[in-house]
C-alpha cells in the first residue's frame, strides 16, 4: 500500500510534464482514464453491433429477402453476438471496475497501471481486427459467434484474424482480472474487511476470477480451431478422427462461466444502486455474497445444457437439468434480498433507480424463461429458436445493458462533476423499457411457434410478430442516441453535483469531491 | 508494486497458465470419459454395419499351401482351417520363407475345391496377385483378405483354399511376368 502510495508521489512531481492530447490517453496509467477509455470503446461498441442488430431486424420486417443476402445476414447476427459480449458488455464493466473499484476501496489506483494500460490498449487493436473482417475477401465470420466447427474450421481468412481477435481480447480481460483481483485483496483501505466490502466489489472479484478461470480455456479451444484450420491437427475435424460436439463441450465450460461474467458485475451495481434510492441498507448482505459465490461455483457444472440437442445420454441430461435449475435457488434468494430492500423505504424514483427496478423485473423474466429452457425435453423443442434469442436477450439487454446505463447514470455526477439531465434521462429510460420489451417478447411466441434463429427467411405466420419485434427494435436502437446526448451534455458542463450526489447514497467514494479529482486516496482512508 | 501484490499477480498468472493447459486436458479427458460411460458409443453404432452376412449357416474353410519342387521355399498357412458366415470379411494369413541363399521370385496359383466354389470367393486383397520377390533367406507373412458370397450354394458346407507357389526366375527376370498375373 505504501508502495503504491509512493508510486503516486512519483506521478505528482510529473504531473506538470503529462502529456496531452492523444499521448496523455495512450500512455495514461490513471484508473479513471483507463475507466473512462473503456466505457467510451465499450459505447461505439454498443452502437456498431447496435446498428448491426437493426440490419438484422430490418431485414425481418417482412419474409423473404430485401436488404442482405443470407451470408451478410449471417455475418450480421455472429458479429452482433461477437462485439456486443467481447466489445461492448465485457469492456464496459471492467471500466467500472476501473473508476469504481479503487474508488470504492480507498485505494489511490489499480494494483498494477501499467499492465492496466495494456488491458485497455489491446481491446481497440481487437475490436479494429473484429470490424475489418467485414472488408476482407469472403466478408467476417459467418458461423455463429459460439465458433462451432465444422463451419468455423471452413471459412476465409477472416476466421482467422476473428480467432486472434479473441485472442486479444481474452488476454486483456485476463490481465484486468488480475488486476481487479489484486487491488481488491492487497489494496483495501485499513479496516475495510472483504465482508464490509460494498457488493460490486464481490461482485467483481468473483467474476474476475470466473475469467481467469475459464478465458484461457476459450483461448485453448480457439488455439485449437485455428490449429485445425492451418495446422494439420484434427482436434475437431472430424475427417481426420476428431470429434467437433468436444468443441461444443470445451467452449461451453468456457461459455456458461462466460454468462455470469456478463452478469455478475450487474448485480453489484443494482445492489448499490438500489439500497441508495430506497434508502435502507441491502437486505441481507452476506446472503448476497455467498449467493454470488454459489452461482460462480455452479457455473462450472452446468455447461451442456446449451447443447441438449447434440445426443446425451439421459442421465447427464437430467444432471445437466437439475444443476442447471439448482442455480436458480442463489438467484432467487438476490432478487428476494433486492425486492426486501425496497420493502418499506422511502423510494424515488431517479434514472439510475428507474433502470435498477426495471432490471430486477426483466432479469428475472429472463431467468425464468431460462428455467424453461434449462428443462431438457422442453430445451430440444426450443433449441435455436427465437425462444432462445428471447431468454438471452432479456438477461443480456434488460440484464446487463440496463445495469450498466444504471450505474453511468448513477456515477456519472461523481465522474464529471455535473448532473445529467434527468428529464432526458427518464426519455431515455421509458423509451429503452418500452422498446425493449416490444423488440423481444413477441420473440418468445415466435420461438414456441418454431421460429429458427439465424434465419433471414421465415415462413409468413411469423410475420406479424416480426414486424412488430422491427418496431420495437427502431425504437429501442433510436432512444439510445437520448443516451449520447445526456453523457455528452453531463461531460460537458451542467448542474454542479454536490459530493454526496444522492441523498442516500452510502460509501467511500461520496465522501469525495465531485469530480473525482485525478489522484484520490493517496493516503488511505480509515474504515470503522 | 509491492511485494504482496507481486506475489499475487504470479499466483494468478499460475492459475492462467494452468487453466490454459487444463483447456487442452479436456482432450484426451473427454474421450476418457466417452469411453468409461460409452457416452459416444451413438458414434460407433452410426457406422454402416453390414447387413450382408449370412448369420444363418456357416462354411468350413480350409487353408492348404505348396511349393512347386523347383523352388526353394518353405510355404504354409498359420491357420489349418475356420469357420465363417457366407458375407462376412475374412483375413487370414500365410507364412513364407527363402531358403535358398539368393534372391527368388515365387508366384501363387490358387485352386479351390470344390471347384464350383472358385465364383463365390471374392478376394479383396491377395499375395497372388502379384509375383513375390524373397531375398535369400527372407521370412514374409502375407494376408489374404476375401469375402465368401452370400449367393454360394447352400449344400457347400466345406471350401478348400490350395495355394501353391512356382519359381518365376530370380530377380533378373521378373519384369516380363509381372503381366501375365494369374486371376486369383
Amino acid at each position: 500500500m505504501s508502495d503504491a502510495a509512493h508510486v503516486h508521489g512519483h506521478d505528482d512531481h510529473a504531473h506538470h510534464a503529462h502529456p496531452n492530447g492523444i499521448m496523455r490517453w495512450l500512455t495514461t496509467t490513471n484508473h479513471k482514464d483507463i475507466g473512462t477509455m473503456y466505457l467510451w470503446f465499450a459505447l461505439i461498441m454498443l452502437f456498431s453491433a447496435g446498428t448491426m442488430a437493426l440490419l438484422i431486424r430490418a431485414e425481418l420486417f417482412q419474409p423473404g429477402l430485401q436488404l442482405t443476402n443470407p451470408d451478410f445476414f449471417n455475418q450480421l447476427t455472429t458479429m452482433h453476438g461477437l462485439i456486443m459480449i467481447f466489445g461492448a458488455i465485457m469492456p464496459a464493466f471492467t471500466g467500472f471496475a476501473n473508476w469504481q473499484v479503487p474508488l470504492m476501496l480507498g485505494a489511490p489506483d489499480m494494483a498494477f497501471p501499467r499492465m492496466n494500460n495494456w488491458s485497455f490498449w489491446l481491446l481497440p487493436v481487437a475490436g479494429l481486427m473484429l470490424m475489418s473482417s467485414f472488408l476482407l475477401p469472403g466478408g467476417a465470420v459467418a458461423g455463429g459467434w459460439t465458433m462451432y466447427p465444422p463451419l468455423f474450421i471452413q471459412g476465409g481468412i477472416s476466421y482467422d484474424l476473428t480467432i486472434l481477435a479473441v485472442h486479444i481480447m481474452g488476454l486483456s480481460s485476463i490481465m484486468g482480472s488480475i488486476n481487479i483481483i489484486t487491488t481488491i485483496l492487497n489494496m483495501r483501505a485499513p479496516g475495510l474487511t472483504l465482508m464490509k466490502m460494498p457488493l460490486f466489489c464481490w461482485t467483481w472479484l468473483i467474476t474476475a476470477y470466473l475469467l481467469i478461470a475459464t478465458m484461457p480455456v476459450l483461448a485453448g479451444a480457439v488455439t485449437m480451431l485455428l490449429t485445425d484450420r492451418n495446422f494439420g491437427t484434427s482436434f475437431f475435424n472430424a475427417a481426420g478422427g476428431g470429434d467437433p460436439v468436444m468443441f461444443q463441450h470445451i467452449f461451453w465450460f468456457f461459455g456458461h462461466p462466460e454468462v455470469y461474467i456478463l452478469i455478475l458485475p450487474a448485480f453489484g451495481i443494482v445492489s448499490s444502486i438500489i439500497p441508495t434510492f430506497a434508502r435502507k441498507p441491502l437486505f441481507g448482505y452476506a446472503s448476497m455474497v455467498y449467493a454470488t459465490a454459489s452461482i460462480a461455483i455452479l457455473s462450472f457444472i452446468v455447461w451442456a445444457h446449451h447443447m441438449f440437442a447434440v445426443g446425451m445420454p439421459a442421465a447427464a441430461q437430467l444432471f445437466f437439468m437439475f444443476s442447471t435449475m439448482l442455480i436458480a435457488v442463489p438467484t432467487g434468494v438476490k432478487v428476494f434480498n433486492w425486492v426486501a430492500t425496497m420493502w418499506q423505504g422511502s423510494m424515488t424514483f431517479e434514472t439510475p433507480m428507474l433502470f435498477a427496478i426495471a432490471f430486477v423485473c426483466l432479469f428475472t423474466i429472463g431467468g425464468f424463461s431460462g428455467l424453461v429452457l434449462a428443462i431438457a425435453p422442453v430445451d430440444i423443442q426450443l433449441h435455436d429458436t427465437y425462444y432462445v434469442v428471447a431468454h438471452f436477450h432479456y438477461v443480456l439487454v434488460s440484464g446487463a445493458l440496463f445495469s450498466i446505463f444504471a450505474g453511468i447514470y448513477y456515477w456519472l455526477p461523481k465522474w464529471s462533476g455535473h448532473m445529467y439531465d434527468e428529464t432526458l434521462g427518464k426519455w431515455h429510460f421509458w423509451l429503452s423499457v418500452i422498446g425493449m420489451n416490444i423488440v423481444f417478447f413477441p420473440m418468445h411466441f415466435l420461438g414456441l411457434a418454431g421460429m429458427p434463429r439465424r434465419i433471414p427467411d421465415y415462413a409468413l405466420q411469423f410475420t406479424e410478430f416480426n414486424q412488430i419485434a422491427t418496431v420495437g427494435a427502431f425504437i429501442f436502437g433510436f432512444s439510445q442516441l437520448i443516451f449520447l446526448v445526456v453523457v455528452l451534455k453531463a461531460a460537458r458542463g451542467g448542474v454542479k453535483a454536490t459530493d454526496r450526489v444522492w441523498e442516500g447514497a452510502e460509501g467511500l467514494e461520496w465522501t469525495l469531491p465531485s469530480p473525482a479529482p485525478y489522484h484520490t486516496f493517496e493516503t488511505a482512508p480509515v474504515v470503522k | 508494486m509491492s511485494g504482496g501484490n507481486a506475489k499475487t499477480l504470479s499466483k494468478l498468472v499460475f492459475v492462467t497458465l494452468l487453466m490454459f493447459g487444463f483447456g487442452f486436458a479436456l482432450v484426451p479427458f473427454y474421450y476418457k470419459i466417452c469411453e468409461a460411460t460409452g457416452i459416444n458409443a451413438g458414434a460407433e453404432q452410426s457406422l454402416v454395419s453390414n447387413t450382408q452376412v449370412d448369420t444363418s449357416r456357416w462354411v468350413t474353410l480350409e487353408f492348404d499351401a505348396n511349393t512347386n519342387t523347383s523352388l526353394p521355399w518353405q510355404f504354409k498357412p498359420l491357420q489349418n482351417s475356420i469357420k465363417v458366415h457366407p458375407g462376412q470379411l475374412v483375413q487370414v494369413e500365410y507364412e513364407v520363407v527363402n531358403t535358398s541363399n539368393q534372391p527368388v521370385v515365387g508366384q501363387a496359383v490358387p485352386s479351390y475345391g470344390p471347384a464350383r466354389a472358385a465364383a463365390f470367393f471374392k478376394k479383396i486383397e491377395c499375395f497372388c496377385f502379384t509375383p513375390q520377390t524373397l531375398a535369400a533367406g527372407e521370412r514374409r507373412r502375407m494376408p489374404v483378405l476375401f469375402v465368401l458370397d452370400r449367393t454360394m450354394d447352400r449344400d457347400v458346407h466345406t471350401v478348400t483354399l490350395s495355394y501353391t507357389f512356382f519359381d518365376v526366375g530370380t530377380k533378373a527376370r521378373v519384369s516380363g511376368v509381372q503381366r501375365g498375373v494369374p486371376h486369383g
